[in-house]
């Protein structure tokens, strides 16, 4: 397991798309740190969001890596596995390890490291571009709070599922072209749209709780969404139950269809 | 420890199409198995079937006794390369290897050890994506010695490969089976394995047409003699008499099943007057083709 794990990760540190990404990713979160926090403190006297407490504007901003840049570890999750399929090493995979469901467990192993390292790189850079403002424009950063130093360890932690949300999802969906296309539609689309119809329909509004983003953001305890009033969240261990069960249940459906496969 | 490889009525089907039909051989350790086939007689699914990448409809396939499956650590057993395309572009071919590394149970050393083998030392750190075809199918060769396996599966090796690659390969792969392992060599064409391989088994259509040493499928040729006469009439009658077949040739004429010296003799016996009388070297890519011919898909 420990050598499957170590070629797993290997995979990963062996391109460069994995520091590609995790560059954009950090440029991306830096940028919308600034905006946000440039929102919630040059707004605050005629901005709709000026209703916030100061400590609930920073968790939001500091937890955006999760509300924006998640789509960034899904995507080089789903990669870890598409890539293999796309350049038929998938072939090789197996041949070093015939045993599928080792191979698997160790993709998800290397993949939360992955999505670590992202979520840790996301949020630091959220922070360093919206806390001086914060501090400086706003109300204060608040990085001494306790409870918002529990949101940003946590919107790391989400990401990191995010990441193994991805490697299961490459499972399911082996095409690169197909999972990536549909991942971004989901993300960017799809989810926010489901979550605001969802919201707006008092008996529907619950089920709106269990889409992978809204548990995301329920783990952080911050969401852009429940900041602009749409509906409430589920308490973080419902949260991380939700996401881990996306994993689970994408892992072994791809366990069952491409990982069972006979490889031609 | 030698192994040999063992093919059990192994069958294969996808869908209604039988892709491999109980097929059965053995290849032994310290020489080098030729198998062959034209494109789709099953010849990739099989060795598939034996690496545990596809599972069989029915039947067994074996190392050394053991399905691939039951093999800890199988890289140090069985060395396979399948495709020349397989690798992701963007890893150079170092990092390839080291990639794998752990899974075969070896560290970087070795890794720049095999490369150098293979001829591939100087573009170890260049991208994959910027190989040839020839580079490419040594990298999988490098692949495959990783494990140090006493046996190699390769599937079509020397496709890509310029004039002197082949040679390289040749002498290589006589190399590796001269030290006991057991060496399987995929091709299409009879003619690229045929001054490398001591045993042919051949396939057509998923089954078995043909298994034996090099020799002995020698020895199922035609024998050819290609003749050159001004007296063509004579040389009709003489054939019709001695019941030879007899073709027209480029610039000449091919008698069929005889040696030189017995047209020799019958030609100076009847008088006919020969300009050229020369044997031909036998052909066994016709053998190859006659053996597999409208079996085919």
């Amino acid at each position: 397991m420990n050598a499957a794990f170590r070629v797993e990760l290997r995979k990963f540190l062996s391109t460069r798309m994995w520091w590609l990404l995790l560059v954009v990713l950090a440029a991306y979160m830096v940028f919308m740190g600034v905006i946000m926090a440039f929102t919630f403190t040059a707004d605050t006297a005629q901005g709709e969001v000026a209703n916030l407490l100061p400590v609930e504007a920073a968790k939001t901003v500091y937890s955006l890596g999760n509300s924006l840049g998640y789509v960034f570890p899904l995507v080089i999750g789903a990669l870890s596995v598409t890539t293999e399929f796309r350049h038929q090493t998938i072939t090789t995979t197996f041949l070093v390890e015939p045993r599928r469901t080792v191979v698997l467990v160790a993709k998800f192993a290397a993949g939360a490291v992955i999505g670590l390292s992202y979520g840790v790189a996301a949020t630091a850079a959220t922070v360093a571009g919206s806390a001086p403002l914060l501090a400086w424009q706003g109300d204060g950063a608040h990085l001494g709070n306790g409870d918002v130093l529990v949101t940003i360890a946590l919107t790391v932690v989400s990401m990191t599922i995010w990441t193994m949300i991805g490697v299961g999802f490459g499972t399911v969906l082996t095409n690169q072209v197909a999972s990536i296309v549909v991942l971004l539609a989901f993300t960017q689309f799809v989810e926010p749209v489901l979550r605001a119809a969802l919201g707006a329909v008092d008996v529907l509004a619950p089920v709106g709780r269990f889409l992978p983003g809204a548990a995301a953001e329920s783990i952080s305890g911050a969401s852009l969404y429940s900041t602009i009033g749409v509906f409430e969240l589920l308490e973080r261990w419902q949260g991380a139950l939700v996401m881990l069960a996306y994993v689970v249940v994408l892992g072994v459906i791809g366990r069952l269809t491409s990982f069972r496969r006979d490889v031609t | 420890m030698a192994a040999e490889i063992v093919f059990e009525s192994i069958s294969k089907s996808f869908g209604p199409v039988k892709a491999v039909d109980q097929l059965s051989f053995t290849v032994e350790p310290g020489v080098v198995t030729g198998f062959l086939g034209p494109n789709g007689a099953g010849k990739t699914t099989t060795l598939r079937m034996l690496l545990g990448l596809v599972e069989p409809t029915s039947g067994n396939a074996t190392v050394g006794g053991r399905h691939y499956l039951e093999i800890e650590r199988p890289a140090s057993v069985i060395g396979a390369a399948l495709e020349a395309s397989s690798f992701h572009p963007g890893r150079t071919g170092r990092e390839h290897l080291r990639t794998y590394a752990p899974q075969v149970g070896v560290d970087t050393k070795r890794c720049d050890e095999v490369l150098e083998m293979v001829g591939l030392a100087t573009a170890a750190r260049r991208r994959v994506g910027g190989y040839s075809l020839g580079m490419r199918q040594r990298l999988g060769l490098a692949f495959t010695l990783l494990g140090d396996p006493q046996v190699l599966v390769l599937d079509e090796p020397a496709n890509g490969l310029d004039p002197q690659g082949i040679h390289w390969l040749r002498a290589f792969l006589r190399h590796l089976a001269s030290e006991g392992r057991t060496v399987l060599v995929s091709s299409h064409v009879l003619a690229e394995v045929q001054q490398t391989v001591d045993d042919v088994v051949i396939i057509a259509g998923g089954r078995l047409v043909h298994a034996s040493s090099l020799a002995e499928l020698a020895a199922r040729a035609r024998k050819q003699v290609h003749v050159v006469t001004p007296d063509v009439t004579l040389l009709t009658q003489v054939a019709a008499e001695r019941r030879w077949q007899l073709d027209p040739a480029a610039d000449g004429f091919t008698v069929w099943d005889v040696d030189a010296a017995e047209v020799g003799s019958v030609a100076f016996a009847r008088g006919l007057e020969l300009h050229e009388l020369r044997g031909r070297a036998i052909d066994l890519e016709q053998v190859f083709l006659d053996l597999t011919r409208g079996t085919g898909a």
